[in-house]
């Protein structure tokens, strides 16, 4: 069944715990550096400052595709957390970030052109995955609702232990960590200026942080659906699932966009198309 | 106070400086000082700053370059300068390819001197710039109200 209660939800609440969420991380990003780090609501705070600045518009344009990026992040979240189809989110999620390349293709400046580029080379890297962890999900519950995959009793992560390893390897692309942080990073290292954010500024750059902030807690909620048939297994493993991003992301470096699509496609790929094929030849012994 | 003075991002640019003053503004950013305590960031994009921290002093080469990214910057913005060179031009003053400070080309609101300037001082001065930062978004914002509240 559809919840729209769930969604009216996300649409408050997300942009409070992203913000929270993305808090943490530089907090804890600071503490490993051996740092003190600045205060826990400074995302806030960016955000609320990049309102106060002037808006410089490179094209009229810019202000469509953000404005879209925003919306398409926003409803997918949102019918992801209603109960909706999975395939629906995922195609509207991946729609969202087209308008975002776009938006940075709509200015001429190379290196806003750069990171549109290495944005539309992790679009490619991390949808085949995304999809997979979809597919797994229906091989399993038999739907690709989310409400029905919520209400399945069976334990998804012991079906998909490949597809979520996987799926792990590809959130760390989609929440831009090193070392796959290639079109641009939150953080104050520099990428090629800023890459795909380069010709933002200001309120549009707000926007887009705070759509940053909806993807992720939307991406963190689809973390939830392998655990979704014990509720604190759940919470446990996003827990567990972003305090390993922000390890990962101190440890490593930048890695190129080849190593990029080597490691979604090949070995994060892979560890999910075995896990669906030992899924199918078992399908006649394991319950599903 | 508002949320600008709680997050100034930074764009640090090195005009002709012999690298003593740079070294201490990265300085700023180590475990030691620590900056980002109080949401300064350093950004390498001056559509994403409100704070030019220049090093060393104008020469012919870079006149054009430190304008340029003046004017990229979004209001409210500052400058500070940083080292007696971005001062004053410094012991260069008198070469024939000096300008002079980096004031000879864009307004300076902070200067911190000093050759080359210590961490305390350029935190001292970057702070002082936060009243300048908000002191400008006043300005800017004071005329907008007179027009809407029709005060003639």
């Amino acid at each position: 069944m559809i919840m729209v209660e769930y969604a009216l939800l996300f649409i408050v609440l997300a942009p409070f715990v992203g913000g929270l969420v993305a808090g943490v991380d530089r907090k804890l990003t600071a503490r490993m550096q051996g740092r003190v780090g600045p205060p826990l609501l400074q995302p806030f705070y960016d955000v609320g400052k990049l309102f106060q600045k002037e808006q410089i518009v490179v094209t009229p344009s810019q202000h469509f595709y953000i404005l879209s990026y925003l919306v398409f992040i926003v409803a997918s979240g949102a019918l992801f957390f209603a109960g909706g189809d999975l395939l629906l989110v995922i195609f509207a999620f991946t729609l969202a970030h087209i308008f975002l390349v776009l938006g940075a293709y709509s200015s001429y400046s190379p290196y806003s052109f750069i990171g549109a580029e290495r944005e539309l080379i992790q679009i490619i890297a991390y949808e085949p995955m995304i999809i997979l962890a979809a597919v797994g999900m229906y091989m399993v519950t038999k739907s690709f609702f989310v409400w029905e995959i919520m209400a399945s009793s069976l334990p998804l992560i012991l079906y998909l232990p490949g597809v979520f390893l996987g799926f792990l390897m590809v959130l760390t692309i989609k929440l831009r960590k090193s070392p796959f942080d290639l079109s641009t990073s939150h953080h104050a290292h520099q990428e090629i200026v800023k890459g795909v954010t380069t010709e933002f500024s200001g309120p549009m750059l707000a926007r887009v942080e705070i759509a940053h902030w909806y993807e992720n807690v939307f991406l963190l909620g689809f973390i939830y659906l392998f655990f979704a048939w014990n509720p604190v297994y759940g919470i446990i493993a996003i827990i567990v699932a972003y305090l390993l991003e922000i390890l990962i992301d101190n440890t490593f470096s930048r890695g190129t966009w080849k190593f990029t699509l080597k490691s979604a496609w090949i070995i994060a790929g892979m560890m999910g198309l075995v896990n669906l094929g030992v899924l199918y030849y078992l399908s006649g012994v394991v319950p599903v | 106070m508002t949320h600008l003075s709680k997050s100034p991002w930074i764009l640090h640019y090195d005009a002709s400086s012999c690298n003593g003053c740079d070294i201490e503004v990265l300085a700023c950013l180590t475990p030691l000082y620590d900056v980002e305590r109080f949401g300064i960031i350093n950004t390498g994009n001056p559509k994403h700053a409100d704070m030019l921290v220049i090093t060393g002093g104008i020469n012919e080469q870079n006149r054009a370059v430190v304008k340029n990214l003046f004017d990229q910057m979004p209001d409210p913005k500052v400058v500070v300068a940083v080292g007696i060179c971005a001062c004053t031009g410094g012991v260069f003053r008198e070469c024939y390819n000096i300008a002079g400070g980096v004031d000879c080309i864009i307004p300076v609101d902070v200067y911190v001197p000093g050759c080359a300037a210590r961490p305390e001082s350029i935190i001292d001065g970057i702070v002082r710039a936060l009243s300048v930062l908000e002191e400008k978004k006043a300005k800017l914002v004071k005329p907008e109200r007179a027009g809407s509240g029709g005060e003639r």
